[in-house]
């Protein structure tokens, strides 16, 4: 049963009335912006930690022999990096509510802010965390890009050319842990926490505070793991295989520190908009009314909090392993380099649907909107989704089907992956269903729903030929499945994103991105995307590992068609960037208020949208995806008649001495 | 105004504001790839007689620079000078004789293989003065390093010096230091890049001791080119 | 409420008024069965004989038959996805007119489709499966890694033991039936069984033997056995396909199929070229561990007795070290 939710937390259990907490505010209030928690701050407190963490573990290891012998302090390295994010999240103030609570004082109350210093630090909106996350992925996403212009620059030419193979190594390991972690957090992130809450009429989430904390630890993440090449690089790709891991220079422990922040962060914003989706749903708002997206998202928030942890502990088992020398991974000292991969993939084969699942939701909410149709078998889409979540927990050692584990488990675990094409198949039953006899207006969204499923159907199909054992002994560990996991996660995941920007940015920013350049983007990016990847399937059935800064001189042409492909597809993303900020920075021509006629909730709020999201909490009387009906029912009350909330149309108090500008269509 | 900056700074201050953030992140664009790209130098060895004679030393710790405690191959170009790098350029199908002085201690091999002289002229080495074709590393001093081309199958044990001396601590090292000098000749193979390593795991202090300088191009491993 | 973005465009056109369901049906089944026969013809005919990796070996036989018959199988699919799109793309789209899309219980749902749909793919998958399976138990599990029992062996008893060592960053391999010979050539018989017993000195290599359809990875202190048969004389690339480090791109060598002859006249000739190599080599095993004096670097303080049992490379520490 959904909540009435005005009311915040704080104010319930702190005991102190609103009127002290407008006082205080007030007070708070008093304090120049730049002396409050800000990203400055947090810069400052990263530095700090940084120094004192690296003279705590060079006070405690510098001695040892093997920190003397290698002119390496591994312990040094860690702690610097750990009290650098502890640093970093004391500057934000993510520490201040907790401590204020474990010390017994009133915490300080969030203070609702207008003003454009509030995307730079810690707050309580989730539509700010949205905006937030969307920058910060798009900056992980670009600067991956970067590294992947540099890899396709090294592969012009079949012998080493521009980089060292130390320095290639690194820009490969680079550029597939900021991938990872940016394609984790892409949409729940971004368009999930901006858009879950007001899909199903709550007026805030339940943990704003731990939500903006992910953000904050997501973009810790994003400086630890960029820290690496300064700390020497490491040399393992993104999966960290042991015991390499164990032999790598210090900028190993970046990957490790980095990649368990990240997975925090990923727990904290799983967790909150799960709960948030099972508790904060609007009166009416029942599971059957509930908008695809949020299935997606409540799936994909399943795996980010039961996955991730397994590989925020396989990495403190590897930092362990590289202080303290424990063995975890290593045969000659008790442990097994099977342990790393198993736990890395247990966790790694759920994360490939926790970047293919919000895409799917993506795909499936834009569908009925530029069809002009009802959503094709609603139940079956969002049953396959929970399947697709379920299963893939079950797949993961067909990443090692090679590796010389037990062989029995070979038939069982090319069942299981095949089995799961049965429910990710739903997604183009549902659309294709959904394309029937439809209306189909062909706009920027549309087009990327459309490549996505291009893309995707090759990416879903490549990968019933990785599942395939004999087949897998050729393509395992090459090029094939490098284009393979590509074009799902990319072809699939960010062509969605991008078709979710276009259609939703109107509404999170209040502006249009200008239409020519977004088709122009659609389509350079769908082209130079193939142009880029489609040859390197060929590039590995003919036999070239991935991660190699040497091969076979007859594989050049392929290998130069895809580095042409790269560069041009960068090429695509600066079209983007370009509309992005002149669209939303510099021009700011307003939007439509619902550019799409959609009948999506959060289309029916107001633009901008209140810090509260609706004045009074909506009482959902249909799914939203009644097109093509003559007497349609509207899909929600907003209004007083309804009788969603007892209270009347005008601002509550504590509204008024929040200080905040409540009319619902203040622009 | 809602978003917060509007009232900030006007459209071309926004404008100009977006162009300098832009430049910004070109320029550091443009540094890290830069930095990336910088590699140790090549030592160019020219022909004489038809012969190319190349003298490389190895050093126990090589004592300056950004990692004092590492082991490292050093290159003598033909003026006569050391250079810290493992890049250096021959000329294609010539005849290359090496001379390697040797300034670090051995131990057991880790893969008795690597003690068999291979890929050179008569598959033999010399050993101050004498000539050789296996190296029992398991008598004498052990094996310190092994010069291996794998592409074109050379590969050259060097047997350490006695570990209780005193060891060279500092690259360049002096003839007065202990020393082995190992000499051997191949042919070099047709224009391309070779990479050429040692296969002794001498990183100490790092798992099965193959990281660290064994893992950092312009310490124990680098690239012959052919030209 | 349904506004429809281009309620104004033109008046339907009667040729989409006439048509029903099943016209648009058979014209997208049409249309698909033409171009999947056509593709799946073309292909078998001229691609499949030489797709990769080729008919070098038993299994490489082996994948690229798997390969053919996943090409033929899911090109189609892909095909039948392609088709409807585009004919949806093409025929319905808003500026083209038309009437607008029904909505309503109809648009939401067809229990004959989705039962269908289900019940194709389910077919399709349990089929992939337990072919897969089939043949990955065929030829001796499909030339992979079968860690050290393997539970699919060859029914032949001429089985040559090759043992391929990963070390950063080069393969050697030994021939145990001829002495335990250490070498960085690979030359192995052709129309014998060959069963490669990878395994790693340092971190996880692994070993790809590209034209004879053999996978394995090379773990340290494990014995992962592959088996293969290879039935054409030439030569193949060996690459090792998993990251091990900062040679890891150039760490390839090419092997040989050689006639039995010849392989016999080889391997006789490289044991006593390699003699006194072979005398000082530790004693063939499966798995070597190496031990911790010089060879782990001193990253494990080796306060053991460094000779201890499992020892098997770098035996006696000289005096006066």
């Amino acid at each position: 049963m959904a909540i009435d939710t005005r009311e915040t937390v704080s104010l319930e259990t702190s005991g102190i009335s609103p009127g002290d907490v407008s006082l205080r505010a007030a007070r708070i209030r008093r304090v120049p912006g730049w002396l409050r928690p800000n990203l400055l701050w947090a810069l400052a407190g990263f530095l700090i930690g940084y120094i004192v963490g690296y003279w705590a573990g060079d006070f405690i290891a510098g001695a040892y022999p093997v920190a003397a012998n290698s002119g390496t302090n591994n312990v040094a390295v860690v702690l610097a990096l750990t009290f650098g994010v502890i640093g970093w999240l004391a500057g934000i103030g993510v520490l201040n509510y907790p401590l204020q609570k474990i010390l017994g004082l009133d915490p300080t109350p969030a203070v609702p802010d207008a003003s454009f210093a509030r995307y730079f630090r810690l707050t309580e909106d989730h539509k700010v965390v949205g905006l937030q996350y969307t920058v910060g992925s798009l900056l992980f996403l670009f600067t991956g890009g970067l590294f992947a212009m540099m890899i396709r620059t090294e592969l012009l030419s079949p012998t080493t050319h521009v980089f060292g193979p130390g320095t290639y190594i690194e820009i490969v390991s680079e550029h597939g842990t900021i991938m990872m972690m940016m394609a984790s957090s892409i949409v729940v992130g971004t368009l999930g926490n901006w858009l879950v809450p007001l899909m199903i009429g709550a007026r805030r989430v339940a943990y704003p505070r731990i939500e903006a904390a992910s953000f904050w630890i997501f973009m810790a993440g994003y400086v630890v793991i960029l820290s690496a090449p300064f700390l020497g690089g490491f040399p393992t790709g993104w999966t960290g295989y042991a015991p390499l891991q164990t032999q790598a220079s210090a900028g190993m422990d970046s990957y490790l520190v980095g990649f368990a922040v990240i997975g925090i962060g990923m727990i904290c914003a799983g967790f909150n908009l799960a709960v948030t989706i099972i508790n904060y749903r609007a009166p009416g708002m029942t599971w059957g009314r509930v908008p695809i997206f949020v299935w997606s998202i409540l799936a994909t928030c399943a795996l980010l909090t039961l996955a991730t942890p397994t590989l925020v502990v396989a990495g403190l088992f590897g930092v362990l392993d590289r202080t303290a020398q424990t063995g975890f991974f290593v045969t000659e000292h008790g442990g097994s380099n099977f342990l790393w991969q198993n736990l890395f993939w247990f966790f790694g084969h759920p994360e490939v649907y926790i970047m293919a699942l919000p895409g799917f939701g993506i795909v499936m909410e834009m569908l009925p909107v530029f069809t002009r149709k009802p959503l094709f078998a609603y139940r079956i889409a969002a049953a396959g989704m929970i399947g697709v979540a379920l299963l893939s927990f079950f797949v993961w050692q067909h990443h090692i089907f090679q590796s010389g584990i037990n062989p029995d488990m070979r038939p069982l675990f090319m069942l299981t992956t095949e089995l799961i094409s049965i429910p990710t198949g739903f997604l183009f039953l549902v659309t294709l269903g959904t394309l029937w006899k439809a209306k189909i207006w062909f706009e920027a969204p549309m087009l990327f729903v459309l490549g996505m499923l291009f893309n995707f159907l090759i990416g879903g199909i490549t990968g019933v030929f990785l599942s395939d054992v004999p087949v897998n002994v050729t393509v395992h560990g090459s090029f094939f499945v490098m284009a393979h996991f590509h074009y799902t996660i990319m072809g699939g995941l960010i062509f969605a994103f991008f078709g979710g920007l276009y259609y939703w940015l109107p509404k999170m920013t209040g502006v249009m991105l200008n239409r020519k350049l977004s088709i122009a983007h659609f389509w350079t990016m769908f082209i130079f995307f193939n142009l880029t990847f489609f040859p390197l399937f060929f590039v590995g059935i003919l036999g070239q590992p991935r991660r190699v800064f040497e091969y076979a001189h007859n594989l050049q042409t392929l290998n130069d068609i895809s580095s042409i492909g790269a560069f041009l597809l960068g090429a695509s993303f600066l079209i983007f960037l370009f509309n992005f900020v002149w669209s939303v920075c510099i021009d700011r021509t307003p939007a439509p208020p619902n550019p799409w006629h959609s009948l999506g909730l959060e289309w029916q709020t107001p633009t901008p949208v209140p810090w509260y999201n609706f004045e009074h909490t909506p009482v959902v009387l249909a799914d939203p995806y009644h097109y093509g009906e003559v007497d349609a029912p509207p899909v929600a009350d907003l209004g007083e008649r309804g009788g969603a909330t007892s209270s009347t149309s005008s601002p509550t108090p504590d509204d008024k001495d929040r200080g905040v500008d409540i009319r619902p269509h203040s622009m | 105004m809602p978003w917060g900056y509007g009232d900030v700074v006007n459209k071309t201050g926004r404008a100009a504001l977006a162009g300098a953030l832009a430049l910004i992140a070109a320029g550091i664009v443009m540094f890290a790839f830069i930095n990336l790209m910088s590699q140790p130098g090549t030592v160019t060895f020219a022909a004489s007689n038809g012969q190319v004679n190349v003298t490389l030393q190895t050093v126990g710790s090589y004592g300056s620079g950004d990692h004092p405690t590492w082991v490292s191959y050093e290159i003598q170009t033909q003026g006569g000078t050391w250079q810290h790098t493992t890049i250096w350029q021959v000329p294609a199908r010539t005849q290359v004789n090496v001379t390697i002085l040797q300034y670090d201690s051995g131990s057991p091999l880790r893969n008795e293989q690597l003690g068999q002289v291979t890929g050179t002229v008569g598959d033999v080495a010399t050993l101050n003065g004498a000539t050789f074709s296996v190296n029992n590393s398991n008598v004498g001093n052990g094996v310190g390093h092994t010069f291996s081309i794998p592409a074109i199958g050379v590969s050259v044990p060097l047997a350490g010096v006695n570990g209780n001396d005193t060891l060279c601590g500092a690259a360049p090292c002096e003839p007065s230091s202990p020393h082995n000098v190992i000499k051997f000749s191949f042919m070099s193979p047709g224009p391309g890049n070779y990479p050429w390593q040692c296969f002794v795991p001498c990183g100490l202090g790092w798992l099965y001791g193959n990281g660290g300088p064994m893992g950092t191009v312009g310490y124990m491993g680098g690239f012959m080119k052919v030209v | 409420m349904t506004t429809s973005p281009k309620d104004t465009s033109e008046a339907a056109s009667p040729a989409l008024r006439g048509s029903d369901d099943a016209s648009h049906w058979w014209r997208i089944i049409a249309i698909w069965a033409v171009l999947s026969v056509a593709f799946d013809v073309v292909w078998l005919n001229v691609v499949g004989p030489h797709v990769p990796p080729g008919r070098m070996s038993d299994t490489a036989n082996g994948a690229a038959f798997d390969f053919n018959v996943l090409i033929v199988m899911a090109v189609p699919v892909m095909i039948a996805i392609w088709v409807y799109m585009v004919y949806a793309v093409v025929m319905w789209r808003a500026g083209r007119g038309g009437p607008d899309p029904i909505g309503g219980e109809r648009a939401r749902g067809n229990n004959r489709v989705v039962t269908g749909w289900i019940t194709i793919t389910t077919v399709v998958v349990l089929f992939l499966a337990g072919f897969g399976t089939y043949e990955l138990v065929q030829p001796e599990g499909a030339g992979g890694g079968q860690g050290p029992t393997p539970l699919w062996t060859p029914a032949s008893h001429n089985v040559l033991q090759v043992q391929v060592i990963g070390q950063q960053w080069k393969w050697t391999y030994r021939f145990p039936s001829f002495g335990g010979f250490e070498t960085n050539t690979l030359e192995i018989p052709d129309n014998t069984t060959i069963a490669f017993h990878v395994t790693s000195l340092d971190v996880i290599h692994s070993f790809w033997a590209y034209q004879l359809g053999v996978k394995a990875d090379a773990n340290p202190g494990q014995d992962n056995v592959a088996f293969t048969t290879p039935t054409q004389l030439g030569s193949f690339t060996v690459r090792c396909s998993e990251l091990c480090g900062l040679w890891h791109g150039s760490m390839f060598n090419t092997g040989r199929v050689v006639t039995p002859l010849a392989f016999n006249a080889w391997a006789t000739s490289t044991e006593h070229q390699l003699a006194a190599n072979t005398a000082v080599l530790a004693p063939f095993a499966y798995t070597y561990t190496p031990d911790a004096n010089g060879a782990d670097g001193g990253y494990y303080p080796d306060t053991a007795d460094p000779y201890s049992p499992v020892e098997q490379y770098g035996a006696t520490q000289p005096a006066g070290q």
